[in-house]
């Protein structure tokens, strides 16, 4: 949803039923794993404070997500998503707990697996689930897919693997000359990390001090290859080498929080610093993958058991005070419902029109011929719409 | 809601049609299998490539083979058991990482083994364009032939599926057909597969292997299990006529088959020629043909613009000029990515190919 959206959304929650607390708390503390820091002095704190709008902001956000991508999967196997899809289930405290310590100015570049970035980066579940349908409602008109959603702040929504970090680096430069207080979060996953360009990001970044995070999305499996196979050292936050590094428990979605303010308060200051999370993804690399051929149906069972960021963070929140099973039950419904909306409205969009395939490809002020299957038929470049 | 209650343009209405017909653009007929190569088997596209791998990892005791996800049999499934068979030390994974795939093929290849490379899809094959086109091409020739990379090869899955939008469904054979020093090979099915693949592994050349990747289960035929290979640069006729020269390669060849049925209809008699080598072509073989017939329609899936099309169109336009009784025709993509979901807008399929024949007969 937009802010504005969400905003309304939460009003709506937080004042729908009374919300029969039998504690009326607004504040509570609680402790996050120790964060393993490389080249640092300072630590981020080990315990973090959260007030109840924004606890529920969490959730609720963290829930959208999951349901988006459980939409997905279903609608992926109704075959009304075709082609490449990954799904960001698992990993929901991730994008949540970095956007809670980031702003709207900061920006945002990931992979692939974009979609739950792209939601908390404000595109609307509909105009994502349209995206994937290849919709004219969806955020790049259909003509991107899963793996190209973009939005203010937020640079996509990439496909091949590693190409968006030298971007992030470039974006970062350019909060750099601006001489704002924002940061680019690069984000990249455990295959990646073994690209080249990685590296040549993080010594440029480094070289001229610019206001990166990297962070490395730790799902342990680099489609099918797990870490410990594909990696020398699988220790990703310190290979940045001469880039200060943090290890965060990415399920915990406080932890990515307070790591990321310590982050961001670092990147503006001092400059680039790597932020490993370490996190899990329920499903296989895309759709196309069962997700059971590398690793154990049990070990996908345990980690939902325990380590569940929805459900460990709701927990936490009824331990809290701040919400009570009935109103979770009816947060998790109303979720339910707001995406199943967004789902039909997605599905009664149309498919782009066919003047889109010679859209989009240049800027150019002189007409412009797209030549076509038969060299007779030009079509003629469109202005943006 | 029903989905036909949604629909009101076409290709929503495309989509009430069954998958299989929409996705494929082509049908795939098996050729008769060669009768002096002893005795065959039926096998699919993937099949015949781990047959010659396995035939090559058997008799070089120097062949490896090396990718990301190769171990287990690959994404695609091309080299399942090869592991299991000849050992982790000739069948391994690699990082994801490939410019460092091929650099190290360069090094393992110039050092003496018989390097076979995959890159998962051809669209990734970008990264490693500097390795391919700057170091193995020129090896030889900048080093005046101490040193070179010949017994590398580079196999990848590529081409369009209906499905794989901007980064799953690219042919790049146009940016390498640009570098000599190596050898572009894309065989259109199963026997071909073999053969050429064998050929490029024993080839002293470094070879970029294409391989369509909608073939890999849509193309059976009976394949010969024995060893055998299939020459370079020597495009095939695979089907004689008086009229037009229909030249491709890859899945396109299938498409032009059956355009050169539906010509037939109309009385025109197509002569189909399959290149098979896009780097050296075999450009006797096609100005023969093109001399005789006087007309000619070339295609492919890959964008139109600095397409390979092009080199061969003006081949041909230097070569038979005199002879020709219309100007060459190209049915290609769009001068644009690769769509997404207006693939089926984008695709050459058979009948703009019907139309470019129609246009150059009725010339």
């Amino acid at each position: 949803m937009s802010y504005n959206a969400t905003a309304k959304f939460l009003q709506r929650v937080l004042c729908k039923q009374p919300l029969g607390v039998r504690t009326y708390s607004v504040e509570a503390t609680f402790p996050i794993k120790p964060i393993d820091t490389h080249k640092l002095e300072n630590t981020p704190a080990t315990e973090v404070q959260i007030n109840k709008d924004d606890a529920i902001s969490y959730y609720t956000k963290m829930q959208i997500i999951r349901r988006m991508e459980l939409k997905a999967d279903q609608l992926y196997k109704q075959k009304i998503i075709r082609g490449f899809c990954h799904l960001y289930d698992g990993q929901e405290a991730c994008c949540a707990g970095i956007e809670a310590s980031l702003t709207p100015k900061d920006d945002v570049i990931t992979a692939y697996r974009a979609h739950g970035w792209a939601y908390i980066r404000g595109v609307p579940v509909c105009n994502i689930l349209a995206e994937l349908f290849g919709r004219k409602l969806g955020c790049a008109k259909g003509k991107g897919g899963s793996m190209h959603m973009y939005s203010k702040n937020f640079y996509g929504g990439n496909g091949i693997v590693g190409a968006q970090v030298p971007l992030g680096a470039g974006i970062a430069f350019a909060h750099k000359y601006r001489n704002s207080d924002t940061v680019t979060v690069a984000c990249y996953g455990d295959g990646a990390a073994n690209q080249g360009q990685i590296f040549e990001s993080f010594n440029m970044s480094q070289l001229w001090k610019l206001p990166a995070i990297f962070v490395c999305e730790n799902n342990r499996y680099g489609m099918g290859t797990s870490v410990e196979r594909a990696s020398a050292s699988t220790d990703y936050f310190t290979r940045g080498d001469y880039i200060p590094g943090l290890r965060v428990d990415g399920m915990d979605v406080l932890a990515v929080r307070e790591a990321t303010r310590f982050a961001k308060e670092h990147a503006v200051k001092e400059g680039p610093i790597l932020m490993e999370l370490v996190t899990y993804r329920y499903h296989g690399h895309s759709m196309s993958d069962p997700g059971t051929s590398y690793r154990t149906r049990d070990e996908v069972k345990e980690i939902r058991q325990n380590l569940d960021p929805i459900m460990n963070f709701r927990e936490k929140i009824i331990s809290a005070g701040f919400v009570t099973k009935q109103d979770v039950a009816t947060i998790d419904a109303e979720v339910k419902q707001h995406v199943e909306n967004e789902t039909a409205k997605a599905l009664a969009s149309t498919e782009p029109d066919f003047d889109q395939i010679a859209c989009d490809i240049y800027v150019t002020d002189t007409p412009l011929s797209i030549r076509s299957c038969n060299i007779y038929n030009q079509l003629h470049h469109q202005p943006s719409v | 809601m029903s989905l036909l209650r949604q629909s009101r343009n076409i290709l929503s209405n495309l989509r009430a049609k069954s998958l299989a017909k929409r996705l494929m653009h082509f049908k795939f007929e098996p050729d008769n299998p060669p009768t002096n190569l002893g005795p065959t088997e039926n096998m699919n596209y993937l099949k015949a490539l781990t047959n010659a791998m396995d035939i090559s990892l058997e008799n070089d005791p120097t062949a490896i083979i090396f990718g990301e996800d190769v171990a287990f049999g690959g994404v695609f499934r091309c080299t399942v058991g090869l592991r299991e068979k000849y050992g982790n030390d000739r069948v391994f994974n690699t990082p994801l990482c490939e410019q460092g795939i091929v650099g190290f093929g360069i090094g393992a290849a110039v050092a003496g083994s018989t390097a076979i490379a995959e890159i998962q899809f051809a669209d990734y094959i970008l990264p490693a364009f500097d390795q391919i086109v700057n170091e193995a091409a020129k090896y030889r020739y900048r080093s005046g032939g101490l040193f070179e990379c010949g017994k590398l090869t580079i196999r990848t899955p590529c081409g369009a599926v209906g499905h794989g939008a901007l980064y799953h469904s690219q042919t790049p054979e146009a940016y390498f057909a640009h570098s000599t020093g190596l050898k572009v090979v894309i065989p259109r099915s199963p026997i071909q597969a073999k053969g050429l693949l064998l050929a490029c592994i024993r080839d002293d050349n470094p070879c970029i292997f294409l391989e369509p990747k909608i073939l890999y289960r849509a193309a059976e035929e009976e394949v010969p299990v024995g060893d055998y290979t299939l020459p370079l640069s020597q495009a095939e006729v695979l089907r004689e006529g008086s009229d037009v020269t229909l030249i491709g390669y890859g899945t396109q060849i299938h498409v032009l088959k059956e355009v050169a049925e539906l010509a037939a209809k109309d009385g025109i008699s197509c002569e189909v020629i399959d290149l098979v080598t896009i780097l050296p072509w075999d450009a006797d073989t096609v100005c023969t043909s093109v001399s005789k017939t006087g007309r000619c329609v070339i295609t492919h899936e890959s964008p139109v613009t600095g397409g390979f099309a092009g080199e061969v169109a003006a081949t041909i336009q230097k070569e038979c000029f005199l002879n020709l009784e219309a100007p060459v025709e190209r049915v290609c993509g769009y001068d644009t990515p690769f769509p997404h979901v207006l693939e089926p807008f984008f695709m050459p399929d058979k009948w703009r190919c019907l139309q470019a024949v129609k246009n150059v007969v009725n010339y």
